[in-house]
């Protein structure tokens, strides 16, 4: 695992994954998108009626399902949580509030850039400042504090629900929405977009893959191995784009995408900022979520309950740009994540040493 | 108490990042690192842990050690 090739595979054979799910019916720059997705599941589900975007995504059920099989094949399957779960709650709640003002997760974000999408440039530098803001806190000691070990049973609650909603996209009972214009419409066959998000699932558990912890990893550590499996989407994605046909550089008219730049900026800082206290991206929380993890199942769904909100109360972004809620929105999210952080830094970094050294924080 | 056998006692200076999430260990072991640059022991339990303390280890010139059992991971992290 120390081995870098193996993430660089897995950034490849994600980003060409995105560009065939797209290929074959997905929105433009959404072959795979952790927040649209969840957004679209939450519509599909009847938890907010914006009917453009209303569908149960087989790419998250396949993603959760391949990270829980691949990590109970490897003994990794571990049922934990008890780590600050309301607080994980909320902040799945405001990343995805940021990521709808941005229209993307930070995994779309480099899809969009792999686009020519130029708004996500400016998306992913917004990003990057949100990562370091959330870093100045946790060099300061902060902490959601430990988990604990689980009932393994509990473990196996998010995997069981992801295949009840397969059961309920399968069999279309009328009370399941489903979009019948607009980016919940356009999605590729099920049985294609189950299997691309199990390989996704299954690599990203082996992997670690993470687009907060890439950054992350590299402003504190200058470690480039999460970074370099983002890379290598881009490139992936970017040579299959122009292959099919799809790359357009360029501000305006971008698929599912807006080009108010202070905005996409501030959704995206807030994404990042949410994303590096929980430790990691949308992405991550659904593979931790599929390993056992309760405390990233509770993010998970945060994430959904926000994804509602954000439509119900419309604060998510159209291609016209932001909306006056949606402004309000991220602003009170940038608010609530700095009391959240300020709250759990912990004053004196509480390291168990034996043999006298005492770690001050 | 995590079991270890005779010749694992511990000598030097423990950091227990056991229930941490990362980045936590890697934060807590380069802290302690700083405090004591010889060399500490780090427990934690789970993969992604040890593989991001193993690769933060090496990256700072560190040579690693690990063990491991049903109670979890110790790093021996030296010059």
């Amino acid at each position: 695992m120390q081995d870098k090739r193996l993430i660089i595979i897995n950034g490849l054979i994600v980003g060409l994954l995105a560009v065939l799910l797209v290929k074959f019916g997905n929105p433009v720059n959404m072959g795979i998108c952790i927040a649209c997705f969840i957004r679209d599941i939450a519509g599909g589900l009847g938890l907010h009626r914006a009917e453009l975007v209303q569908y149960i995504r087989p790419e998250i059920i396949g993603i959760v399902l391949g990270a829980f099989l691949m990590s109970y094949g490897k003994k990794e399957f571990n049922a934990r949580g008890g780590s600050s779960p309301l607080v994980r709650f909320v902040l799945g709640f405001i990343v995805m509030i940021g990521a709808l003002m941005f229209l993307g997760c930070p995994l779309r974000m480099v899809l969009r850039i792999a686009g020519g999408d130029l708004n996500a440039v400016v998306g992913l530098i917004g990003f990057a400042a949100g990562i370091y803001i959330g870093i100045i806190f946790l060099n300061k000691g902060f902490t959601l504090k430990r988990t604990y070990t689980l009932n393994k049973a509990e473990g196996f609650l998010l995997p069981a629900i992801n295949i009840g909603l397969l059961v309920l996209l399968l069999a279309a009972p009328t009370f399941i929405f489903f979009s019948q214009k607009g980016p919940g419409s356009m999605h590729a066959p099920i049985f294609l977009a189950l299997v691309a998000g199990l390989i996704v699932g299954g690599f990203a558990q082996r992997t670690r893959m993470c687009m907060v912890g890439g950054i992350r990893d590299l402003i504190l550590f200058k470690d480039w191995y999460l970074i370099s499996g983002f890379i290598a989407i881009f490139v992936a994605a970017l040579l299959g784009n122009i292959a099919i046909g799809k790359f357009t550089l360029g501000f305006v008219k971008q698929p599912v995408a807006h080009n108010d730049a202070l905005w996409n900026f501030l959704g995206m800082g807030l994404a990042g900022f949410g994303s590096v206290l929980l430790g990691g991206c949308p992405l991550r929380q659904l593979i931790l979520a599929g390993e056992g993890n309760i405390d990233s199942a509770i993010t998970v769904l945060g994430m959904l309950v926000g994804a509602a909100f954000a439509h119900n109360f419309k604060l998510a972004s159209t291609p016209d740009g932001p909306t006056p809620n949606g402004k309000i929105a991220v602003i009170i999210g940038f608010i609530i994540v700095a009391l959240i952080g300020y709250f759990n830094i912990e004053r004196e970094v509480n390291v168990k040493v034996k043999g006298g050294v005492k770690v001050e924080g | 108490m995590l079991k270890l056998k005779g010749e694992l006692k511990l000598k030097g200076n423990l950091v227990d990042a056991r229930g941490r999430s990362c980045p936590e260990p890697v934060l807590l072991t380069k802290k302690a690192i700083e405090a004591s640059p010889d060399g500490v022991k780090v427990l934690v339990d789970n993969a992604t842990a040890r593989e991001n303390i193993k690769r933060f280890a090496k990256n700072s010139g560190y040579n690693v050690e690990v063990v491991e059992n049903d109670e979890g991971i110790l790093l021996t992290l030296s010059r």
